[in-house]
């Protein structure tokens, strides 16, 4: 009998890979300004490490905090214990009007309606088993998130169904679009239980305009299905337009006595807008009780440490701190932005005009020896291996169409930014079409020979250091 | 004339709308009373006293007083760990390697350095309950099912079944010989998922025993790891009660076996871990599995993307279990409080004509009231429980919610209260009891 289940033998956990190529490169020979300056630089992790100096001086100003101190007393035994998993309910109210904040406090939120998990990776997979049956299926806008392969499907047994979006009109979500990912999941039988948004968006790094949030509420309406924004980036909007938070315009356009209203989830975490990924602060905000009853249930199988509750409690329950901090990093986030917009436009690259996230949605189309996703992991690769670069393909991200890149900026210093974009101008200087082509003929051969080696080795489950858990 | 469609809206999944969630059972109506009628030695002395919640409490001032002294362990930047900006970022599902080598330390010591533990093989995880279940992702298939021995904890009807779809089949456990597993009952499990054509994919053990606070024998270890090896199937060994045996030699950890044994089959042995029993720490949500099998743990390793623990908190606790003077002395303080506390409500339980399983480990006794059963029933039990609750006041767990095959069984928790509300609790059964003998012929 074989020993391990269906779901320890799958590959659904989504290792991908492309993905755990560049890893893995980046791994053996990380670039670092001293000890290895022609390392290859990492632009595929999306953290926010802007704001770090504001967190510190917080934490050193209130000792207290991390201390479990309450104005001086300890509480020490009180919070060791306390594994309820209502969760703290100082550290609940101080998260709801963080996220109201964030949201220009247009929209108010019920921290009774809020339930915390180990991160937003927890949270979306846990209202996936509240919502959707084996086999049932979620709408995604593509290009998306890649751990969403695994977040949503893994452990559920659910499927995803992409809603192609096109470069032609900004990867923007339209009705026709929506309409079709439904009728695909029909044809291939399969139930589908709600539309899942990234808002702002990862990859693109846009906020979703009015319109598609009005369409999204429509065919939800209408198809009678639920629908989750992840709003885990919605504190990093650094340019307008500004964001505009579902909730708002459930409240706007009169859904709030309608069916729809309890059929709208909201997941968020502090991995992204505070930059504490390794604190595993994630939560779900439902209008419906028995989604808040069963995933408040579901979140004894990842709470979050007392420790770190109270700790950020505290931290967010400071005012002065949160307005202080959500406008500075949103300034630093918008000159690293800039910064690395410009430092591609010299290298004649475009990216997406994008107004939020730790990353740009970068064109490199024009570099591609052919329009194929074949072509686009030639020059990822070359990207990875000869310029020194780890990004994420499009192709990663279920992308449509080839040539599309993500690239992170918030996660290093300016002037390792800076020597990355130097990097990628010299690049393209140096190669021309035909060129790209020859070069990645030969390397195509050797591509072959190594990733047979590769994916064998890959599929092998030896223990290894290798593997990582893939960020967003 | 236009066909009306009838919108159907999309309710939640299966999994939400089912009660395999178990807290629909009158366990938790025992704290729904406890929660509206708190015991406090002040304010509210004839109120419920606690003594469903298995708690450690008896420790905390030498994990206080090590905080009192290791400010580093909260605080960031000095002495070589990491600084804060590291440690917030880092979310690496392989977990903190001093973390990580700190936990298979301490392991090491509560087992009195007979087993060794590789750091590389711990894999993180938020809490036992996020361990279990993730275990039984790995090991089993929906409808598959996990032989547990009875009596058990009756979380793990959610940790095993709820979201997993697999089954547990009890294997009975009898009073006459202390409740341990016997290869005979071993088998009648086995043979009764056979006859339900369901798949039995392994074994679930605790050690020391939730309810019954007592270690299992190193020869009954033997016999258990025998049958998973015939069977082809494979054990858990949830030895989140291993710091709270009363006496470290009295403990045998399967590792032990395992290890005496060369490590054959031993690919098929997982253990279970966590610091909310012996340290006391249940808020902070620290879990780990400990697997003999690669792919178990490269497997787990990834799927604890899901309930990874807080960094902050594997930075303190790297701190301190690395702490070989803290550790070496809790582990002993800790083992010597249990065991007064111990023999404290077993021998105010003998005087009032109360008699316990004998036990040697864990925050709780095993009690037998079985004679005060009408009639060897499981409603003649909850009777007995509610009459408990609500007249004598104290909220103990029935065996039927441990799913105990023997009317009449009681787990009592000891160490979530003073030694002040363990004599009050005590004298409260001591006059019930005095008042049963007296109406001893009086009907129900």
């Amino acid at each position: 009998m074989k020993m391990l289940s269906e779901k320890a033998t799958c590959n659904s956990h989504g290792q991908d890979s492309s993905y755990f190529l560049g890893w893995q490169e980046y791994e053996k020979n990380p670039y670092d300004e001293i000890q290895n300056p022609k390392g290859i630089i990492q632009m595929g992790l999306a953290e926010n490490q802007l704001s770090f100096d504001l967190l510190e001086s917080w934490l050193a100003q209130n000792p207290d905090a991390a201390g479990f101190k309450r104005n001086g007393e300890s509480i020490f035994r009180e919070l060791a214990l306390f594994q309820d998993y209502h969760g703290l309910p100082a550290f609940k109210n101080a998260m709801t009007k963080f996220m109201s904040e964030i949201r220009g406090n247009k929209v108010s939120f019920d921290s009774n309606k809020l339930v915390l998990t180990a991160g937003a990776t927890s949270a979306n997979e846990t209202l996936m088993f509240c919502l959707a049956d084996q086999g049932d299926a979620f709408l995604l806008p593509t290009p998306y998130y890649p751990g969403f392969d695994r977040d949503l499907k893994w452990r559920t047994g659910a499927e995803i169904v992409p809603i192609h979006c096109e470069s032609s009109n900004g990867f923007r979500i339209t009705k026709s679009a929506l309409e079709e990912a439904y009728l695909d999941a029909k044809k291939r039988n399969l139930r589908v239980k709600g539309v899942l948004v990234t808002n702002p968006s990862n990859p693109l790094g846009t906020t979703l305009s009015r319109k598609e949030l009005e369409l999204l509420l429509t065919f939800v309406d209408a198809k009678g299905i639920h629908l989750i924004s992840d709003e885990i980036y919605s504190g990093t909007v650094f340019n307008s337009p500004s964001f505009i938070s579902v909730m708002e315009v459930l409240i706007e356009k009169n859904y709030m006595k309608t069916d729809v209203w309890e059929r709208v989830h909201i997941v968020y975490s502090l991995s992204k807008d505070l930059g504490l990924p390794g604190f595993r602060i994630g939560a779900i905000y439902s209008n419906d009780e028995m989604v808040v009853s069963a995933a408040t249930k579901m979140s004894s199988f990842g709470l979050v440490s007392s420790q770190t509750q109270y700790l950020l409690s505290c931290m967010l329950s400071d005012k002065k701190f949160t307005k202080k901090y959500l406008s500075e990093n949103q300034k630093r986030l918008k000159k690293r932005h800039a910064m690395i917009v410009k430092g591609l436009q010299n290298a004649g690259i475009n990216c997406l005009e994008s107004n939020a996230g730790l990353f740009c949605w970068v064109d490199m189309r024009h570099l591609l020896s052919s329009n194929t996703f074949d072509a686009e992991m030639d020059l990822w690769k070359k990207i990875v291996y000869d310029v020194g670069l780890n990004i994420s393909p499009g192709s990663s991200c279920h992308c449509s169409e080839p040539g599309w890149f993500r690239a992170c900026f918030a996660n290093m210093s300016e002037d390792t930014l800076n020597l990355a974009m130097r990097r990628i101008k010299d690049f393209v200087k140096s190669t021309d079409t035909n060129t790209i082509n020859e070069i990645s003929h030969q390397n195509q051969q050797q591509t072959n020979a190594n990733s047979k080696k590769k994916a064998f080795s890959m599929w092998v489950f030896r223990l290894s250091f290798n593997d990582r858990q893939r960020e967003r | 004339m236009a066909i009306e469609i009838e919108k159907s809206i999309v309710g939640l999944s299966k999994i939400a709308n089912s009660n395999t969630h178990g807290e629909d059972s009158p366990y938790f109506s025992g704290w729904k009373a406890y929660d509206e009628d708190p015991f406090d030695e002040l304010h509210n002395p004839c109120g419920v006293i606690q003594m469903g919640l298995a708690e450690n409490q008896v420790s905390f001032d030498l994990v206080e007083e090590y905080l009192g002294k290791n400010g580093e362990a909260i605080n960031y930047g000095s002495s070589g760990f990491s600084s804060f900006k590291e440690n917030a970022l880092f979310q690496d599902y392989h977990g903190l390697f001093n973390f990580r080598k700190a936990m298979a330390n301490f392991m090491e010591k509560i087992r009195g350095g007979r087993a060794k533990f590789n750091p590389d093989r711990v894999v993180i995880t938020a809490g036992a309950t996020a361990a279990n279940e993730l275990l039984t992702f790995i090991l089993a298939d929906p409808g598959d099912a996990l032989l547990v021995p009875t009596p058990y904890y009756p979380g793990f009807d959610r940790d095993l079944r709820w979201r997993t779809g697999v089954k547990i089949i009890p294997i009975h456990c009898e009073s006459s010989n202390n409740f341990q597993v016997t290869p005979q009952a071993l088998e009648l499990a086995y043979e009764e998922a056979n006859s339900k054509k369901i798949k039995v994919r392994g074994i679930l053990i605790t050690n020391p025993s939730n309810p019954l606070g007592a270690t299992i024998q190193r020869s009954n270890l033997e016999e258990i790891l025998d049958f998973a090896v015939r069977k082809n199937i494979h054990l858990v060994s949830d030895e989140i009660y291993s710091g709270s045996a009363f006496c470290s030699s009295e403990f045998v950890s399967i590792a032990e076996v395992l290890d005496s044994r060369k490590y054959v089959d031993s690919e098929r042995v997982h253990i279970v871990y966590s610091l909310s029993k012996d340290l006391g720490l249940p808020g902070f949500r620290v879990g780990t599995i400990y697997s003999f099998n690669d792919l178990v743990v490269t497997t787990a390793r990834r799927m604890s993307s899901f309930t990874l623990i807080s960094s902050q908190t594997q930075h303190l606790l790297a701190h301190m279990l690395s702490d070989d003077d803290f550790t070496g002395n809790y582990i002993k303080t800790n083992r010597d409080r249990l065991k007064r506390r111990y023999e404290m409500i077993v021998d105010g339980l003998k005087r009032s004509g109360i008699e316990c399983l004998k036990g040697n480990a864990g925050l709780f006794c095993w009690m037998n009231l079985s004679q005060l059963l009408e009639k060897p029933t499981m409603e003649c039990e909850l009777k007995l429980w509610n009459k408990i609750l609500c007249e004598v006041k104290l909220n103990i767990s029935p065996g039927s919610s441990c799913h105990c095959s023997e009317p009449g069984w009681f787990r009592v928790c000891f160490a979530n209260m003073s030694e002040q509300t363990l004599e009050i609790a005590l004298k409260r059964l001591h006059n019930f009891m005095q008042k049963r003998t007296k109406d001893s012929y009086a009907v129900e």
